[in-house]
């Protein structure tokens, strides 16, 4: 009897969620929630709290996805992944879109049948060491035992780097951030290497920051940036030209504190364009004309968000340096809204 | 023959499907068949769909490609540039190598804690008690977690053991290191060495290993033999011939003499650089997951053993002391011959259950199958439908080994009923 | 008389003497003593040494233990704590992590107002369980009730749940006691109801959903009831297939259309809500409840005498033995999707509970299938020398005997299915032993807490495992029914 009714109640449960795969966008609206695949929990990226409310760097582009879809930034729905589950989950339906710091890379584009929509994080691999051991470089570390998390692009490049320099090392294979600063505290490796934001967020966190360092060798490109499920390419421009909207606010000058009057007083054209005071770009994309201006009002433009949750002000305290703006001599550069 | 039944089968109604027990169980199996081939059918198109719709394909070519990651303790040659195969077989000889010696331990910690659990001795009873009770209702990620935490928060780094004034020293005459990344034991080296056999895919076999093995189950069958006469010549003149020195030389002599031939030797491990080099590191997550894994199941092969024993009945032990029979041998011919017969399935599938427990290596970074071809291939790769269903071919093959395994023994030891 | 005997024997005691006190070493302390710790050298030996490993394990870690500071806001302030009472340089246990984030652990994400609701849901079990757990004793039932209400209704005042759920509650609970009074089978309408009940109370959302499952057996009963004069056959197909069509085809729009028309939803709480014991409770219980049937079904499937069926049975449960759990979970978080029609996603804790199921119910057949074998041939014969027919012969003759004697095997495996739940953590739920603590360490204030997270974890396993296995030996004793 017991088991009868459950399967009627997985059957239910089947139905109502079937979702079509085709058309995104309206299958969001219909939901009124946007489901977004988030990190299990790396701090200042995306971690919830203790009552369960999920904050940092890629949470709040969600919520900008959200706000310019759904008019609301609250109505999202954050399916944490792994490194393991988190493009399945993407290319099965079970979330609408990835902000999990994942590298952009060739195969992951082409062969897993994902579209990397743009880069809000250009990252590299670096490696954090106690000062006491003495080393000053990455080259220095041959014969060294390395920590490093599984299943990450991460792991590849450290194999190359110690191969083409000739060295070699140990790695103790670890699943999670949280095992790997354990293990590094605890002295089980000598090096701990992932993406340097992710090193200068765990720094940052001990309680002795200024006895490890950070080596100066940047090993690998670690372009990080949301991606969508490949084939629906107006869900795809929509989160595209969200993070661009985050990306170009910045750029103008549009903070969330002075957007309600710049939208209804700026006279810079391009400034107009973007919050859709004159034309009406979100037609184009199936949105309506303020769009961008809810998606900034949710966190704040690219620079706010970086500020409330990586920035210098935080204890992560990174610097903007690449992801400074392009006038700013960084790699963040948005499309024109034309 | 007259069948009274004949004319019914003439008139043959469709009800009878249901209602005569002779066409029921053909019309519930052919329903049953339909359904499954229908569920199959299923399954196998919507996969197809699925996989046109992600522009995916199912083939197993991503085997061949680079695997370009490594791993840290490979018992076979393994470099970054081999292939995801090689990385699999990898991860599978480190899941048997794990598997087997938590078999062998949690075997002898289990015996040891169930006759324990036995013992007329008050403390000891309740301490294995406590032992059993404590694993048996705890999860095992909880020991595995605990155990690697032991090893990786309370053992030295490497560098405690560096200096004038190392704060650690090794341990067994300097030649064993315990650190919280892994434990460095000696290994063996000859001055003599033979050369190696090549078995080709760079696996090699030292012919020493050959020639020790050789050397060692000759030895044993000699010992058999010595047995075989000595129960020949007593059972001829009722005297037994003392026979341990003859069994120690077969098995000891030539053994020593190979160690001595090709100048066999420890060499001990050293504090070279950032890490100790020359021995054998031992990764502290093989050890963890051993240690947890041998403790959890012989915490449920201890309540085996005990079963067993309890099960054979108290008048098979006096019947065997009413024959003359002393005690060891009662034990031996009487008792354990019983007891085994109740110990030994249960105790198979302990077994079965350690094997497949030991893919929970992932906590402890120990890349078994599960984490290079379930882990790190699946994610480098993305195809998760064809490793996850490689690798639980795998499992499967493994335990359907361990099972039949079992159906031979069972079949040997089962009670012959006449 | 008296007089002869006294002259005829030089002495005759009168009295008895009072029986000597035994020799000190035979008596009290000493003797219990030297009987089980000292009885021969190698005893003593081994007592030695149980001492020695008890001194050890107490010199290690008592100080550690003793140095418990419950109060703190961080792990640096428990240091700060330590390090003032006890002076520079101690240890100390700071189950202050515990105090803490005892929600988190208790309930993972869920929002914080809704707290009241799984507790609820919690407390309701015990009434569902009570007729198939406690049927026997009318004691223990009126014991195990009014804890129950008493303390779920406190729980849920101080979660601070609505007045009308109060009353609610208090009705179930009360109702409950007073049913048990009379006649506990009853109860087992609530304990057939109360699986859709939790679900409800756990996940929320419209009360139609669950009532509209509900539906189906009864128009499947409906059905039989039409049918069953024109055709027996048919109406036993229609009793299958109306239910299932139902459930295919109208429930899900049934439910909606019932929902605009009269509203009976309460806040809706999604998956990624659960985690802690919450989630592990919840899968456990549903695992439990659906493994049972399902493994008596392949127990009683293997055994069957139709070819077909019992290799299908065979195949099935030498596959799920075959693989690890941790495998079949990373079947439902990566590949089920594979298997679904494009398009359909479904819950990732509903995915995880299907196939933690089928674990346990393949093992859970096996431990069957043993006591199906232990039953003496007799048993079988005589119920066919009866004239039952197969169904009537495994429900009134062979289950009831064979559950019986595999009590201690079923009751192992939802101990092992419990302990398992730990492992969806890598399947990315929060599990309260690894993502949980794994989660309270990312916060900067409980970095680097290791030991303390994980004995209460720990602990709380221990509790509810060990109290499974002390009520499997119970429930042994209780059906015993051979004369000693």
């Amino acid at each position: 009897m017991k088991t009868s009714l459950f399967l009627g109640s997985v059957a239910a449960a089947a139905l109502t969620a079937g979702a079509g795969m085709a058309d995104t966008l309206a299958d969001v609206k219909a939901r009124g929630e946007l489901n977004c695949g988030v990190n299990t929990g790396l701090v200042g990226f995306a971690a919830p709290d203790a009552n369960g409310n999920w904050t940092g760097f890629d949470v709040d582009l969600c919520q900008a996805v959200a706000a310019a879809v759904l008019g609301d930034p609250a109505k999202v729905r954050y399916v944490p992944t792994t490194g393991q589950t988190r493009f399945t989950a993407l290319s099965s339906g079970e979330v609408d879109m990835l902000a999990r710091n994942s590298t952009w890379t060739f195969s992951r584009d082409t062969d897993l049948a994902l579209d990397f929509v743009g880069v809000n994080y250009y990252d590299g691999q670096g490696f954090m060491v106690r000062s006491d051991l003495g080393v000053t470089s990455a080259k220095e570390l041959d014969g060294a035992t390395i920590c490093i998390q599984t299943g990450t692009t991460t792991e590849l490049n450290l194999a190359d780097y110690f191969r083409a320099n000739n060295m070699s090392y140990q790695p103790v294979n670890i699943d999670s951030n949280a095992e790997g600063e354990q293990q590094y505290m605890a002295g089980a490796c000598d090096a701990y290497t992932t993406d340097a934001s992710g090193l200068a967020a765990t720094r940052a966190a001990f309680a002795d920051p200024e006895n490890h360092i950070i080596l100066p060798e940047i090993i690998s490109k670690e372009p990080l940036g949301p991606a969508v499920r490949h084939g629906d390419s107006n869900w795809g421009d929509i989160v595209r030209w969200t993070l661009y909207a985050l990306i170009a606010a910045e750029e103008y000058g549009v903070t969330s504190a002075n957007i309600e009057e710049l939208s209804s007083s700026s006279q810079n054209p391009e400034v107009q364009r973007l919050l859709g005071t004159t034309d009406d770009l979100g037609a184009m994309i199936g949105l309506d004309k303020e769009w961008a201006k809810r998606a900034i009002m949710a966190s704040g433009n690219y620079g706010e968000i970086f500020a409330a949750n990586i920035g210098e002000q935080t204890p992560i305290g990174l610097t903007r340096g690449l992801n400074a703006q392009w006038t700013q001599g960084g790699l963040m550069y948005a499309m024109p809204f034309r | 023959m007259t069948d009274v039944r004949a004319p019914q089968n003439a008139s043959f109604r469709p009800s009878m499907l249901i209602y005569d027990r002779r066409y029921r169980s053909l019309t519930f199996q052919v329903i049953v068949f339909v359904l499954v081939m229908a569920l199959a059918w299923w399954l196998v198109n919507n996969t197809i769909q699925n996989l046109a719709a992600m522009g995916k394909t199912f083939n197993f070519g991503f085997l061949w490609q680079r695997a370009g990651y490594d791993i840290p303790q490979t018992p076979i040659p393994y470099t970054s540039d081999d292939t995801h195969f090689r990385a699999a077989v990898v991860g599978l000889l480190n899941t048997l190598i794990v598997s087997v010696l938590g078999c062998i331990a949690a075997t002898v910690l289990g015996i040891v804690a169930g006759v324990a659990r036995l013992s007329k001795n008050w403390l000891i009873a309740r301490l294995m008690t406590v032992y059993v009770e404590a694993f048996r209702n705890m999860p095992l990620l909880l020991w595995i977690l605990i155990v690697f935490a032991i090893f990786t928060e309370v053992m030295p780094p490497p560098n405690a053991f560096r200096g004038d004034d190392p704060s650690a020293s090794m341990i067994l005459f300097d030649h064993v290191a315990l650190t919280n990344r892994y434990t460095a034991i000696p290994t063996l080296a000859m001055t003599n060495d033979p050369g190696s056999l090549d078995l080709g895919a760079r696996i090699t076999f030292n012919w020493a290993t050959l020639a020790f093995a050789a050397v060692l189950i000759g030895g044993w069958l000699a010992r058999r033999a010595i047995n075989r006469w000595a129960q020949d010549v007593q059972d001829r003149t009722g005297v037994r011939p003392t026979t341990w020195w003859m069994s120690l030389a077969v098995m000891t002599v030539p053994s020593l003499l190979l160690i001595w031939y090709f100048g066999l030797h420890l060499v001990a491990p050293e504090l070279r650089g950032f890490n100790f080099t020359g021995g054998l590191n031992v990764q502290n997550g093989l050890v963890a997951l051993w240690l947890a894994l041998t403790l959890y199941t012989g915490a449920f092969i201890a309540e085996i053993v005990r079963a067993g024993i309890l099960a054979v009945s108290r008048g098979q032990s006096e019947a065997a002391f009413a024959l003359g029979l002393r005690p060891r041998r009662t034990m031996s011919l009487v008792i354990l011959p019983q007891a085994l017969r109740v110990i030994i399935p249960p105790l198979i599938s302990q077994y079965l259950n350690l094997t497949k427990n030991s893919s929970l290596a992932i906590a402890v970074g120990y890349m078994d199958i599960r984490g290079t071809l379930g882990g790190t291939t699946l994610n480098q790769t993305g195809r998760e439908l064809e490793a996850i269903l490689l690798m639980m071919g795998v499992y499967l093959t493994l335990s359907l080994i361990i099972s039949a395994g079992m159906n031979v023994f069972n079949a040997r030891v089962k009670l012959k009923e006449r | 008389m008296s007089d002869t005997h006294a002259q005829t024997v030089p002495f005759v005691r009168e009295t008895m003497l009072p029986p000597a006190d035994p020799p000190l070493r035979e008596a009290g302390a000493v003797r219990w003593l030297r009987e089980n710790l000292f009885s021969g050298p190698a005893n003593t030996v081994l007592t030695i040494l149980g001492f020695l490993i008890i001194w050890f394990l107490v010199s290690h870690f008592w100080d550690w233990i003793a140095h418990s500071v419950w109060n703190a806001d961080s792990l640096a302030d428990c240091r700060r704590i330590i390090a003032e009472t006890w002076g520079e340089g101690a240890r100390g246990a700071c189950w202050a992590v515990i105090r803490e984030r005892w929600n988190q652990y208790v309930f993972g994400f869920y929002p914080v107002e809704l707290y009241w609701r799984p507790t609820m849901a919690f407390g309701l079990l015990f009434v569902a369980l009570t007729p198939v757990l406690f049927s026997a004793s009318v004691m223990i039932r009126r014991i195990v009730l009014v804890l129950t209400t008493v303390l779920t209704l406190w729980a849920m005042t101080v979660l601070g749940a609505p007045a009308v759920w109060l009353a609610f509650a208090a009705v179930v609970l009360v109702g409950a006691l007073a049913v048990s009074e009379r006649r506990v089978s009853w109860l087992l309408v609530f304990s057939i109801l109360y699986p859709l009940m939790g679900v409800w109370f756990l996940w929320g959302g419209s009360a139609w959903g669950p009532v509209m499952v509900l539906m189906g057996p009864v128009l499947g009963w409906i059905a039989w009831r039409l049918l069953s004069g024109l055709s027996p056959m048919a109406a036993a197909v229609a009793a299958l297939v109306v239910p299932v069509l139902w459930w295919l085809l109208y429930a899900g729009t049934a439910a909606r259309d019932a929902e605009a028309l009269v509203s009976l939803a309460i806040p809706a709480v999604a998956s990624d809500r659960f985690g802690g014991f919450l989630l592990s409770i919840t899968i456990g219980v549903a695992g439990i409840a659906m493994s049972l049937p399902l493994g008596i079904v392949l127990a009683l499937a293997r055994r069957s005498d139709m070819f077909l069926v019992k290799s299908l049975a065979v195949i099935f449960i030498e596959f799920i033995r075959g693989v690890p759990l941790i495998a079949l979970l990373f079947v439902a978080s990566l590949l089920l999707n594979y298997f679904l029609p494009p398009g359909t996603t479904f819950d990732i804790i509903l995915r995880v509970i299907i196939m933690v199921t089928l674990f346990a119910a393949a093992y859970m057949a096996e431990v069957i299938r043993g006591g199906l074998a232990a039953l003496p041939k007799g048993q079988y014969e005589a119920a066919d020398a009866l004239g039952l027919d197969y169904w009537k012969a495994q429900r009134l003759i062979v289950l009831p005997q064979a559950l019986k004697i595999s009590i201690p095997g079923i009751v192992s495996t939802f101990i092992g299915m419990f302990k398992d739940t730990t492992l969806v953590t890598f399947v990315g739920l929060y599990d309260p032993l690894k993502s949980m603590s794994d989660a309270v360490r990312a916060s900067t204030s409980w970095k680097g807490i290791y030991w303390e997270p994980y004995i209460f974890v720990g602990a709380i396993f221990f509790l509810i495992c060990f109290g499974m296995s002390r009520y499997s030996m119970y429930l042994e004793r209780r059906l015993a029914r051979d004369h000693r």
